[in-house]
């Protein structure tokens, strides 16, 4: 019996060590352990034997099922593992095929101008106001001190909507200056920003259509230092730090003193090329301190109050900022231009 | 305004590159726009002289001419044109020369002979015959130079020869010896056959040897014109040549300054608060402020003594004295006529004028200096020596010097004498007092008008001249006396007349110096700068503000400084607005942000960002005929639009009522160009008739339009419900509209609704409408109202526990009619139920064997779920029957 025992073990552990999947091994367990199995036969066995043998025997079998049991354990572990290895490398994938795509929309690049700049000037504490396009002249001229006789009321300048020149497509956004006066408490720190309409043939730089943006401050002891300091930091904000910037005198009819404020030449660093026309600075836009007369026709006392305002065409602050050649692109539409923004 | 730095330096001396000079003054306000060195393309050009000249030896059309280029230099040069003549004074581009537009000259052979250069014409001096009038060539026609149209019938025989008849009078005559005797006069031997004649002519390309055809009769050699000769017959005799010389200079001399190429212009952007910067003398005392250099200004002398009384042969009335605060007047006689001089036709030249006679060129050379429009009349057209400044009768004709006739309205102002208009004030003179080579005695005006009529008056007209371009920004009347002085003083420089003693000067206004406070404190304060107030003073004299004490008077010219803001500018641009200092905003700080409606604005657009739509920007103007295109019926009220009544073009001449026809533009467009998958969003505004204040209604509109592969209904529908969702709006459905839309598919467009709310349209684009638009494609388009949306808008979100106990699903298709909606049928199920359904979701629609024809098979998925309990499967059938039996009940649903 205890040959019987040996060979049986050596035999199964043989066999398990060949067996290939865990299907052969599990058969193989029927065979050696199951209960007509060849070791549970040789046990069956033990009641042939003495009394005196049967101790020994017994531990002899249970050291042999042991046995088995552990090399059936570990082989099963390492079939298993083989097994997931070869699903794993089964399974493995070419990781160069692009991926599924997933169709995003794209913000216009003007747009992503405007939010830039809006976020800077609401961190400084301004309010975005929306105002209409279809504009009283009174608004966008009279109470801006454009009197009568100047020539951007000229009817080859702006689109009116009657013969009395009274309604009219608003030809900037200054009269959210008036809006905001006429209807909000000081002190007042807003940015308007919207479409504003001139009498310009499309070209390159020219479309009927386009945007600025307004900014104004009225407060108590505003000063044109103010006026600089906050758009130096806008610019440096938006261009980068280190940025230089000039101002030159200019004239508006509702500022004074009036100013245009040029950022220098980001192509040349100031030398003069193609991009700046030789000046080495590009115009950015036009500010001033807000006229004495525009102060009080809209009620406020300019001997209190003082204030500072600004515009800024948006699309050339798109263009400068994504390298755009032409502005007929902005309009344009093409999914082709709009999609690489 | 182009200023001429040689003129600018008669009044100041600056002596920076142009650059410098561009950078100074625009920072100090006077913007400059471009600067040009007129000669900066010329160089190794100089004066030489004809020495000798012979016709070259294997060309029937080249001169060989030795020139002296002086230093007792002489170079050879080859030249093919005709009207040169031993002794000319000739601009010779020698050898390593540069010419306008780049052109470099350099030493070569012509038909083997030798040229070291070359003898320059008008044209390729950058220059033509307005620039040197009498440098206009006359050719005569050669008759050595005939080429007939038709080689077999020429007009005139080849072996022609002197004496032989051409026509008429006119015969063969061979030249034998050319005399100049000036400019354009030459004195020339000829050959007849019948012995020799001697006449003079102004053709200049005539020589020795050459044969002409002679008018004998009239004694002139005839030209192209006389002889009615195309110019390809007389190739060689053309009316363009060597610039032939007339000036003061020598062989050696730089040709620059002799043609007036050795000034600098510089052209400034003037805003139109600055009229009195249109002039030398204004940019002048702003070029003196600026570099703080003094500023010699000239008062103009007049000698006078002509003869006659100023008063007793003219008289001027003023009847419109609220449109002429002031009327100068001056009168020269026995004027000669004549060109002006050199020096002023290159400064009215560097200044953009065209030089046309001394007389007219002074009253420009004032308007350039002065800034002061002047007008020249002929006195012998003044009727009755009176001038009248009134208003046009309605009606009145008027021809001015442009040619042109024009009908007069009361609103405009005219000069006139007693019987009619000789000219409109400030605007253009008369044709039928214009000056010309026999006028004898001259008036000069020099006056002001009202800037207000002039500019209307020359808007009606179509008429904006350089005059009332200057009077319409209102002129300082201060300056007329002065400005007819000058012009007074000029004729006599120029000896162009005699000019009579007196002046007529009618002031209809009270000059009225405007005072000032000087304020420094004040000043100071709204700068944020320190300036010391010496500072303040010495920058306000350098402009020619009188200051005393704090009471600053402003000059007459400076209409535009009214108040201390005005003042602190122009403290400012001379202490440098780069000087002030940069300071961060104090006071009361605000709280900034977006308002609600943008923030609704931003979700609809990420929310469309992320469902792969991009953005774009459309005009918000369109043609009348997009209401057209989308198959708006005309008598549609929605067609009502703010008209544009001077639109750019017909296409952008209403103001549009509706996103679509943008939305499609561009959807046609990406269409064109093939790309293949778009979907675009825009929040346009559309502007609707009816604001307050006769303005508009200004709404905004979500337009979402999409065509591709495997775009259909349902997928624009779901980027719908999607943004519904996203702004949680409740009770949204989708309805079949009771009207159809024309713009959209009949059987494939929905409204959208929110409970009783509108919120807008979505659907297949009518496939008439895509043929409009050219596009063979089905095109999808959703318009949503943006104000409906913002009120749409579901609360925050609140917090539901989640489910604890399981739910139960149960399938479910029923058999209906074709006409039975999906909607209808949930309708159904939600009323049917009893309380534990928690979703319904339809999973197949199923049409064809096994189902009747005109019925379908539509499947749904329940869920059922208690909240406080496990349900059991009796619990959920009992439901299901129940929503059977409506779906039965409502719809005619029955359980396949």
């Amino acid at each position: 019996m205890k040959e019987q025992l040996a060979s049986i073990r050596a035999a199964a552990l043989a066999a398990f060590e060949a067996a290939a999947d865990p299907e052969a091994l599990d058969a193989l367990r029927v065979q050696y352990l199951g209960k007509k199995g060849e070791l549970t036969a040789v046990l069956k066995q033990m009641g042939k034997l003495s009394a005196e043998e049967r101790p020994a025997m017994g531990q002899l079998a249970n050291e042999v099922r042991a046995a088995l049991e552990q090399a059936l354990e570990t082989r099963g572990k390492e079939l298993e593992a083989q097994a997931l290895d070869n699903r794993l490398k089964a399974e493995a994938l070419d990781v160069t095929v692009p991926g599924t795509p997933i169709q995003e929309g794209h913000r216009h690049p003007m747009y992503i101008a405007l939010d830039e700049i809006k976020e800077i000037f609401i961190g400084m504490g301004f309010t975005v106001l929306d105002g209409p396009e279809v504009e009283l002249a009174e608004l966008n001229f009279d109470r801006l001190n454009a009197e009568e006789g100047h020539p951007s009321r000229d009817w080859s300048d702006t689109f009116y909507f009657d013969e009395d020149s009274r309604v009219m497509l608003r030809s900037q956004t200054s009269p959210m200056q008036v809006r905001a006066m006429d209807s909000m408490p000081l002190p007042i720190r807003i940015i308007a920003p919207g479409r504003v309409y001139r009498k310009d043939e499309v070209d390159a730089t020219h479309s009927p259509m386009f945007h600025q943006v307004e900014g104004m401050v009225i407060d108590k002891n505003v000063t044109m230092a103010d006026l600089k300091g906050t758009l130096n930091t806008v610019v440096e904000q938006l261009y980068g730090k280190g940025t230089k910037t000039r101002f030159r005198p200019h004239h508006f009819p509702f500022t004074e003193p009036s100013c245009e404020m040029d950022v220098q030449c980001h192509k040349c660093g100031g030398v003069g090329c193609p991009t700046c026309k030789g000046e080495g600075w590009i115009e950015l836009l036009g500010a001033g301190m807000i006229h004495a007369r525009v102060l009080e026709m809209s009620g406020i006392d300019p001997n209190e109050y003082s204030g500072w305002a600004f515009g800024i065409g948006l699309e050339r602050t798109a263009m400068r900022r994504f390298k755009i050649a032409d502005l007929r692109l902005i309009f344009e539409n093409d999914v082709r231009f709009l999609e690489q923004f | 305004m182009n200023l001429s730095r040689k003129w600018l330096n008669e009044f100041v001396t600056v002596t920076a590159s142009d650059k410098d000079f561009a950078e100074a003054m625009t920072l100090s306000g006077s913007k400059v726009e471009l600067t040009h060195d007129l000669g900066e393309e010329i160089s190794n050009v100089v004066v030489g002289r004809v020495t000798a000249m012979e016709r070259h030896p294997d060309s029937d059309h080249m001169w060989v001419c030795q020139v002296d280029v002086g230093d007792g230099k002489s170079v050879q040069i080859v030249t093919g044109a005709w009207n040169v003549h031993v002794n000319d004074l000739v601009p010779v581009a020698l050898h390593k020369s540069t010419l306008p537009g780049g052109k470099k000259i350099e030493k070569g052979k012509l038909r083997g002979v030798e040229s070291n250069g070359m003898m320059c014409g008008l044209s390729e001096l950058g220059l033509d015959e307005r620039d040197f009038p009498y440098a206009a060539i006359v050719p005569a026609a050669l008759l050595n130079d005939y080429h007939p149209l038709d080689k077999d019938k020429p007009s005139i025989p080849a072996d022609v020869q002197p004496g032989h008849k051409i026509y008429g009078p006119v015969v063969a005559a061979r030249i034998t010896a050319v005399r100049c005797d000036g400019v354009n006069a030459f004195t020339v031997a000829c050959d007849a056959g019948s012995g020799s004649v001697s006449l003079s002519t102004s053709c200049p390309n005539l020589h020795a040897g050459d044969l002409v055809a002679l008018d004998t009769k009239k004694e002139h050699i005839c030209t192209l014109a006389d002889l009615h000769a195309q110019q390809a017959e007389f190739p060689h005799c053309i009316p363009d040549g060597i610039f032939i010389l007339h000036e003061d200079c020598k062989p050696g001399d730089d040709l620059k300054p002799v043609i007036g190429a050795d000034d600098h212009v510089v052209e400034f952007e003037i805003t139109p608060n600055r009229p009195d910067c249109l002039s030398v003398i204004g940019l002048a005392r702003e070029v003196a402020a600026t570099y703080q250099v003094p500023l010699a200004l000239h008062e103009p002398v007049v000698k006078g003594g002509g003869q006659g009384s100023l008063v007793e042969l003219l008289d001027v009335e003023t009847p419109a004295a609220d449109l002429c605060p002031r009327y100068t007047a001056r009168m020269v006689r026995n004027v000669k006529i004549g060109p002006s001089p050199k020096w002023m036709r290159e400064r009215l030249r560097a200044s953009g004028v065209r030089p046309i006679n001394n007389i007219v060129d002074i009253t420009n050379y004032v308007m350039l200096e002065y800034g002061q429009p002047m007008h020249a009349f002929d006195y012998r057209y003044v009727k009755g020596g009176k001038i009248i400044v009134r208003r046009a009768e309605e009606g009145e004709e008027l021809t001015t010097l442009d040619g042109k006739t024009h009908t007069l309205t009361a609103n405009h102002l005219v000069i006139a004498d007693e019987h009619r208009a000789v000219g409109l004030a400030g605007i253009m003179g008369g044709e039928n007092s214009e000056i010309v080579d026999d006028t004898v005695d001259v008036v000069f005006e020099s006056a002001c008008f009202d800037g207000t009529c002039i500019r209307k008056g020359a808007l009606a007209l179509g008429m904006r001249t350089e005059a009332s371009a200057k009077f319409e920004k209102g002129l300082d009347p201060m300056n007329t006396l002065p400005a007819v002085n000058r012009a007074c003083e000029l004729v006599e420089l120029l000896g162009a007349g005699e000019v009579l003693d007196g002046v007529i000067d009618i002031l209809n206004y009270v000059p009225q110096p405007r005072v000032l406070k000087l304020e420094p404190e004040k000043i100071n304060a709204l700068l944020g700068t320190d300036v010391a107030e010496s500072q303040m003073v010495e920058i306000l004299k350098s402009l020619d503000f009188q200051v005393e004490g704090d009471q600053v008077t402003v000059p007459s010219w400076r209409g535009d400084v009214i108040g201390m803001a005005d003042l602190a500018e122009e403290v400012a641009r001379f202490y440098g607005y780069n000087k002030i200092p940069c300071t961060l905003m104090r006071g009361q700080t605000t709280l900034g942000g977006y308002s609600d409606q943008e923030k609704l604005e931003r979700r609809l657009g990420s929310a469309c960002r992320a469902m792969g739509f991009d953005e774009i920007i459309t005009y918000s103007f369109i043609s009348p005929t997009c209401y057209d295109k989308i198959r708006w019926p005309q008598e549609d009220p929605r067609r009502q639009s703010f008209k544009i009544l001077n639109p750019l073009g017909e296409d952008t001449s209403i103001m549009r009522t509706t996103v679509l026809p943008s939305m499609l533009e561009i959807l046609t467009r990406n269409y064109n160009y093939r790309n293949q998958s778009v979907r675009l969003y825009e929040v346009g505004r559309i502007y609707l008739p009816g604001g307050a204040d006769g303005l508009a209604v200004e709404d905004k509109v979500l337009s979402m339009g999409m065509y591709g592969q495997g775009v259909d209904f349902y997928t624009l529908k779901g980027c719908v419900e999607a943004i519904l969702k996203e702004l949680r709006v409740e009770r949204v459905s989708f309805r079949r509209p009771d009207e159809t839309n024309p713009s959209y598919h009949p059987g494939r467009v929905a409204q959208v609704w929110a409970g009783d709310r509108l919120i807008g349209v979505l659907g297949q684009v009518h496939p008439l409408v895509a043929q409009n638009y050219g596009v063979d494609a089905e095109l999808y388009c959703a318009e949503l109202d943006f104000n409906q949306l913002y009120a749409a808008q579901g609360p925050d979100p609140e917090y539901v526990p989640l489910p604890k106990f399981p739910s139960v699903t149960r399938d479910i298709a029923v058999v209906c009619d074709e006409a039975v909606t999906v909607g209808q049928l949930e309708e159904a199920i939600g009323k049917g139920a009893q309380g534990l359904l928690k979703e319904v979701r339809l999973f197949d629609i199923y049409r064809g064997k096994g189902i009747d024809e005109g019925k379908k098979s539509v499947a749904f998925n329940l869920v059922l779920r208690a909240d406080d309990r496990s349900l059991t499967g009796e619990e959920a059938d009992a439901d299901v029957k129940a929503i059977l039996a409506t779906l039965e009940k409502d719809c005619g649903a029955v359980l396949r």
